[in-house]
């Protein structure tokens, strides 16, 4: 079975079933914007939801871990990683999907991180795809994420009356096999499928003025450009970008003591390039001073350094960075922006 | 893709996790600067190049990169010296013989010293740069006829700051060593040069295609020492350089250390003039 189709009036009984499955995590509403939660009661799921206000990277690289913990005297390291649960991420959309792929290329990369490839290793990834645009700050078709593109177990695509789900996986079908609710897609459920997709074509149109090519020059040609003096000036330095932006991942490493100040543990936390002493050395050299520097170092992280280093943008398109952005930065404004620049420069 | 198997295993160890180290000598250099010499459990050698550095961790304080200044030809232990700068470094200064620290590592690439087989050596050190130094210097010493003449060249701020001194006068012994001291300042006491460190390099007798220099200092002191050895003739390539960065990991993870796309901790702390070169800004070492 590639394809299966599921009625919408069975979705809570199969989400029922997944839930015994493994812990279930889906998209809410809170307080007007939507967030990813632990599901105990299966109504709680919204599956009209604009990208999430933090994307599902708290669970798979939790903003807070544990790497280990430690007692002084005598010297002694606990145990490091502890074995995690199996888990199911449920109603992810594509853009999000990107990111973790984005992530697991990092994580993957000698020497691998066994915290998140452990966690990675537990989770079921079903993946719900985008119809229309979530808002006007998306990037996704550009970035060539708004259609699904592998990293799943399963995908749902909602075809009106009931949802086709693309199986990726065995873990995928391990969990739509043998219900009596769930069936293999016949041939109208595929010509459906494409009229979904056609239809979606007429929707979904290219956020950036040029190609991601392009994108790529202007970004090696313009290190120096005065666009990153601007949106410097703007810049607060809150780091929200960073918190929200489901490919961000550079962390600090905290230790908290215990009472006793003998034991402790360690934590590694996010943490944010855009803060201003994270280049900074003890002499006081600091290596990306001014926001403007620091504001170029993440857009080049996204367009710039990880196609050098991966051959893959580490941008997915979800809009996360402007919509939370304090002072109206855009990310779709400042790439076209400089694919004006490099216009001018020809 | 790595094959799941593998990754699982890989997974059983947390690179995360220090190896416990006993000092097992500490004391004061200068007013600031600190030696430790450091024993891992059961003696183990850290098997590192010259030129790698350690993640010291202390419980409470989190962990520091420091360069190793012994040789991995030192065996049975390795040192440290550092200089007081700030909390971590306040708290190590505080820790001395039988005190036990963390130790991750050693990280990064260090000095290329199979490819400076058969050169000239010209070693310059500003300050605190005669530390990471110094394990090339052992090395190269114990390995000699591996290699050419060598030349150190020293500079620091007054003649206080000068370190590893009874060490240095060793040296000077040797005979198929070429050490040349200068300070920006002098007290009564000095007898050597004064000036800048660059000031001594135009003086320098050398081959240049046929010399590694090898560089390392406070950021500022690189692009002065580099025009220098440029306008001797020395290869692009044939130009080493160390450089400090902050860093959390040593894994290529945390993303403090990073030069535009580069991990420093990976891909460094040793890098040679022509890399260098092509980093657009945000690499204050770079000639301009």
């Amino acid at each position: 079975m590639k394809y299966a189709v599921i009625k919408k009036d069975d979705l809570n009984s199969w989400l029922r079933h997944l839930q015994k499955k493994a812990r279930l995590y889906a998209p809410k509403k809170k307080e007007g914007h939507f967030i990813f939660r632990p599901i105990k009661d299966v109504n709680e799921i919204t599956l009209k939801y604009i990208p999430t206000i933090l994307p599902p990277k708290k669970y798979y690289y939790p903003q807070k871990e544990k790497l280990f913990r430690f007692k002084i005297k005598p010297f002694k390291t606990g145990k490091a990683i502890k074995a995690f649960e199996e888990y199911i991420l449920f109603a992810v959309h594509t853009c999000d999907i990107a990111g973790i792929q984005c992530m697991d290329v990092v994580f993957r990369e000698s020497p691998e991180d066994p915290n998140y490839l452990n966690r990675k290793d537990k989770m079921v990834i079903i993946g719900l795809e985008c119809l229309e645009y979530c808002d006007k700050y998306a990037s996704c078709t550009s970035m060539g994420n708004h259609e699904p593109r592998g990293g799943y177990d399963l995908m749902m695509v909602d075809l009106g009356e009931k949802f086709i789900i693309h199986i990726n996986s065995e873990k995928g079908e391990r969990l739509v096999r043998g219900l009596a609710y769930i069936k293999e897609a016949n041939e109208k459920d595929m010509l459906n499928l494409e009229h979904v997709r056609e239809a979606k074509k007429r929707v979904f149109k290219e956020e950036f003025n040029a190609s991601l090519t392009k994108v790529y020059e202007a970004f090696d040609k313009h290190f120096a450009s005065k666009i990153w003096q601007d949106v410097g000036k703007r810049c607060v330095a809150c780091g929200n970008c960073t918190t929200v932006c489901p490919t961000c991942y550079c962390f600090d490493v905290l230790d908290e003591m215990e009472l006793s100040l003998n034991e402790g543990i360690r934590f590694r936390i996010w943490n944010s390039c855009q803060m201003e002493d994270f280049a900074k050395v003890a002499g006081g050299e600091d290596f990306r001073k001014g926001r403007d520097s620091r504001q170029r170092h993440r857009y080049y992280r996204k367009f710039k350094y990880p196609m050098d280093k991966f051959n893959r943008f580490f941008c997915t398109g979800c809009g996360r960075c402007t919509r939370s952005c304090m002072s109206q930065i855009s990310l779709v404004e400042t790439v076209n922006s400089l694919l004006a620049e490099e216009g001018e420069s020809r | 893709m790595i094959d799941r198997e593998i990754l699982l295993a890989k997974m059983k160890t947390s690179p995360y996790k220090p190896m416990k180290g006993k000092i097992i000598e500490a004391r004061m250099l200068t007013d600031k600067e600190k030696f430790f010499r450091i024993e891992l459990e059961g003696k183990i050698n850290l098997s590192h190049e010259p030129g790698q550095f350690v993640m010291l961790s202390i419980f409470g304080f989190t962990e520091a990169p420091l360069s190793v200044c012994s040789s991995p030809t030192d065996r049975g232990y390795f040192d440290l010296t550092v200089r007081n700068v700030g909390v971590f470094t306040d708290r190590l200064h505080k820790l001395g013989k039988g005190d036990i620290v963390g130790v991750r590592g050693p990280f990064g690439k260090g000095f290329p010293v199979d490819n400076m087989f058969g050169y000239d050596i010209l070693i310059v050190a500003g300050g605190l740069g005669i530390v990471p130094l110094r394990s090339l210097i052992r090395y190269i010493m114990y390995n000699k006829n591996d290699f050419g003449h060598m030349q150190i060249l020293i500079g620091c701020r007054t003649p206080h700051e000068l370190l590893f001194t009874e060490e240095t006068k060793e040296w000077m012994k040797r005979s198929e060593i070429k050490i040349n001291c200068t300070v920006d300042k002098a007290d009564p006491d000095w007898h050597g040069n004064i000036g800048l460190i660059t000031t001594l390099i135009p003086g320098v007798d050398i081959n240049p295609a046929r010399t590694y220099a090898v560089v390392v200092g406070p950021p500022v002191m690189y692009r002065f020492v580099i025009a220098e050895l440029l306008k001797k003739n020395i290869p692009e390539h044939q130009i080493i350089v160390s450089l400090e960065r902050r860093m959390r990991c040593g894994l290529g993870k945390c993303g403090h250390c990073q030069i535009e796309g580069i991990y420093v901790c990976q891909s460094g702390p040793v890098f040679n003039y022509s890399e260098l070169r092509n980093f657009k800004g945000e690499c204050h070492e770079k000639a301009a």
